[in-house]
């Protein structure tokens, strides 16, 4: 056993500082398409994205976030419409309503965000200096769960943040939610979902939890998990990078300062 | 009442017949076409390549006399395609649902000891701990595991009905996420079947960059069992320092191409993009991780109290590895060494140096874990001559267009749980139907067979040790 001692002390420190200070993964994280400013063509956006995440309202593109899986396509094709956003965290790499994932924002959104976000601090308070995390697959392909993973590990560590796991949904303050809402899962996620004490927090974590995906014409899934359980933080990304998970866990709980960087 | 179907009895005769003759069963698949009867299709990985064989049921036939009672191994795939077409294997052993969620009688708990103390522990679906959802039921009288049962249709997602209609760059993607943790082996197994299908050549230097990304996605994989493993023993230093080395691998990964798990990389007829590190910094950056990870490897290894967690723990005889086709390091550390890299060589492996790996015929967790290790210093050789190919490499055409075509094929390729096999139909360039068959599902069946002696406390144990993903499972 002693030979792990000296082992442990190898690398010295490596777990990030962030969200105290700037950490350059996070910030050079390349997260879902995002529109360019500039008039929307007439045509040929059509079939474009596989998950159908491009519209166009009006003269402007818009791109639903929450249904990108960052395969990238649109950013090739037509770099004069499209690119990818950048950074992992900061309050605009998660919604706390699914409209606002669809960017560019509308004005009247905004409006609404701020108002979500009132009300999510509203009942988060209470939660503020310990937060216990259950975690449920509700079909995902299994790399969330990686990710989820991560932030136990010495990189990420969210211990430090005064988070933590726990096996029981009567510990927890927060959900996360992975996976695109197999059918076979609905009922295990309620009855999680149930058996947590109130004020309770449900994260969707990653596109497929979001929008179901490239999965959410299956017949198979309820496309995205709103259906069986109320979300207040969408996370988009094909998975979300751990960096992306630990913002959308401090968005939850109103632990993220304001500010912070982002390009959406 | 038995029944009798000659052509599905001499399909059966003949694949027993080739597998008696050292080719091994690589899976059974039914397909419906529009208006036709069901076909029944079974895969045999020989010398080379994979072959499959066919046998239409007659028209309207509800049963067909089952697989499973002349060979083990069909006993998921008679199930799935059970599950998928309602038709009955007439004489398999047990029918119950496995990927798709049935009546509720089959959530009711099931007993298969009888005996004085004996009971069930229903563990999942939802699970301690960050983990797929898969629902386990031991039955055991307080230690020993006398029968494990499990249920995977939880998480089913109905991702193979999802394919149709698809066109292939569409597909690929879809193929990423059928086990998100193996990416780049399921986006080449799809891509190699469609690239048969359309006759496309892949240029040398993309099949150097799927090997290079295939290589790395083994060793996170890898790393990725050993720190469940060193968890599973609770040695908190040993976790964290291989969970610091797999962190290191995916990010990686994401310096080469923008996603920890190599997504977008691979597309039918090359690789979307160079990486975006020069060959020499590649080289550099494997060095290190090498360097990092073979010590730590050899000291975890040196764990006495590490070690006698799994020696022993969970073992499977080089017998039945062989009679199941045990795919991957399941295989590999029961003896049973087919390796699609080396048996059925695709993309860069045709010109790279492969070293065999030692053989093993323990067949137990820890040998399941030196299986690994020793893939994992295999992979960082790879990983080192494709640095040095790319860089010495003046075309650096890395796709091709593939032109619609239509027509059935086969595309395989080794994933970290073992081999991957997709089954696609093109018409005109767009998918009809594929079928995807991930070493996880083939291998984990065998999970029920290894208890025999092991108690509650080694069950994370042989789990992890298995390095399975339930996404691959139940698709």
């Amino acid at each position: 056993m002693s030979i792990w001692v000296l082992r442990g002390l190898r690398d010295g420190v490596v777990t990030t500082r962030w969200p105290a200070r700037s950490d350059p993964y996070a910030d050079g994280w390349r997260g879902p398409a995002r529109p360019l400013a500039v008039a929307a063509p007439a045509d040929g956006l059509d079939g474009l994205c596989p998950t159908g995440a491009i519209s166009v309202a009006g003269t402007s593109v818009r791109v639903d976030q929450g249904k990108c899986i960052l395969c990238g396509r649109c950013v090739a094709e037509r770099p004069d419409l499209f690119a990818w956003s950048q950074g992992a965290t900061g309050p605009a790499a998660a919604a706390v309503r699914r409209d606002q994932l669809v960017v560019p924002e509308l004005p009247e959104t905004d409006e609404a965000v701020e108002a979500a976000r009132a009300r999510l601090r509203e009942r988060t308070t209470a939660l503020r200096r310990s937060v216990h995390i259950r975690h449920v697959d509700a079909g995902s392909d299994g790399s969330e769960e990686w990710e989820i993973q991560a932030l136990l590990g010495p990189v990420y560590d969210i211990h430090r943040l005064g988070v933590f796991f726990t096996a029981s949904p009567r510990h927890a303050d927060v959900l996360l939610v992975t996976g695109a809402g197999a059918l076979g899962m609905t009922g295990p996620l309620r009855t999680t979902y149930d058996g947590m004490p109130d004020p309770k927090v449900v994260i969707a974590v990653g596109a497929d939890a979001v929008s179901g995906g490239l999965l959410s014409q299956s017949e198979a899934v309820t496309g995205g998990i709103a259906a069986t359980v109320p979300v207040d933080v969408w996370l988009p990304g094909s998975p979300p990078s751990p960096f992306g998970i630990i913002n959308a866990l401090l968005i939850a709980v109103g632990k993220l300062a304001s500010g912070g960087k982002g390009t959406r | 009442m038995t029944i009798t179907q000659p052509a599905v009895t001499a399909l059966w005769d003949e694949l027993l017949a080739r597998t008696a003759a050292g080719d091994r069963f690589a899976g059974l698949v039914a397909a419906k076409p529009e208006g036709g009867a069901l076909v029944l299709s079974a895969h045999v990985a020989t010398a080379g390549g994979i072959d499959t064989l066919e046998a239409p049921l007659p028209p309207g036939a509800a049963s067909y006399p089952a697989l499973t009672p002349r060979l083990g191994a069909a006993f998921w795939y008679e199930r799935e395609i059970h599950d998928r077409f309602g038709v009955v294997p007439e004489g398999h052993p047990r029918l119950a649902p496995l990927i798709r969620p049935g009546s509720a009688e089959d959530y009711a708990l099931p007993r298969h000891v009888a005996g004085y103390g004996i009971f069930t522990i229903p563990h999942g679906p939802v699970r301690s701990g960050v983990m797929e959802s898969i629902e386990y039921l031991v039955e055991t009288p307080g230690e020993a595991i006398p029968h494990l049962n499990m249920r995977v249709f939880y998480k089913h997602r109905g991702v193979e009905n999802r394919f149709a209609g698809m066109a292939p760059a569409d597909g690929v993607l879809l193929a990423e996420r059928g086990e998100g943790i193996a990416s780049v082996a399921h986006a080449l197994a799809f891509s190699h079947a469609v690239e048969r299908i359309t006759g496309c050549q892949v240029p040398p230097a993309a099949a150097l960059v799927r090997v290079l990304h295939a290589e790395l996605e083994r060793i996170a994989n890898h790393l990725d069992v050993a720190v469940r493993l060193a968890d599973a023993a609770g040695l908190a230093v040993a976790t964290a320092r291989l969970a610091l080395h797999k962190e290191r691998v995916l990010r990686l990964v994401s310096r080469l191409c923008g996603s920890r798990f190599g997504r977008g990389v691979v597309v039918p007829g090359g690789v979307s993009a160079p990486p975006r590190l020069p060959p020499a910094e590649i080289l550099t950056e494997v060095g290190k991780l090498r360097r990092a990870v073979t010590p730590e490897a050899a000291a975890l290894m040196a764990t006495s109290s590490f070690l006698d967690r799994l020696r022993g723990t969970g073992p499977l005889t080089p017998q039945r590895a062989r009679q199941h086709g045990a795919l991957g390091p399941v295989g590999k550390a029961a003896g049973y060494a087919d390796d699609d890299r080396l048996a059925r060589p695709y993309d860069g492996y045709l010109s790279l140096a492969l070293p065999p790996v030692r053989s093993h015929a323990a067949g137990d967790a820890l040998a399941r874990l030196r299986v690994r290790w020793d893939e994992v210093d295999q992979s960082f050789g790879l990983l080192r001559q494709v640095a040095e190919d790319l860089a010495e490499r003046s075309s650096h055409l890395l796709h091709l267009t593939c032109e619609p075509a239509s027509g059935r094929a086969l595309g395989w390729a080794e994933a970290p749980q073992g081999e991957v096999i997709y089954d696609v139909v093109l018409d005109a360039g767009r998918i009809v139907r594929c079928h995807p068959r991930s070493a996880s599902f083939h291998n984990l069946v065998l999970m029920h067979e290894v208890f025999t002696g092991d108690i509650l406390t080694d069950f994370p144990f042989i789990e992890a040790s298995f390095g399975l993903s339930v996404a691959g499972v139940a698709l």
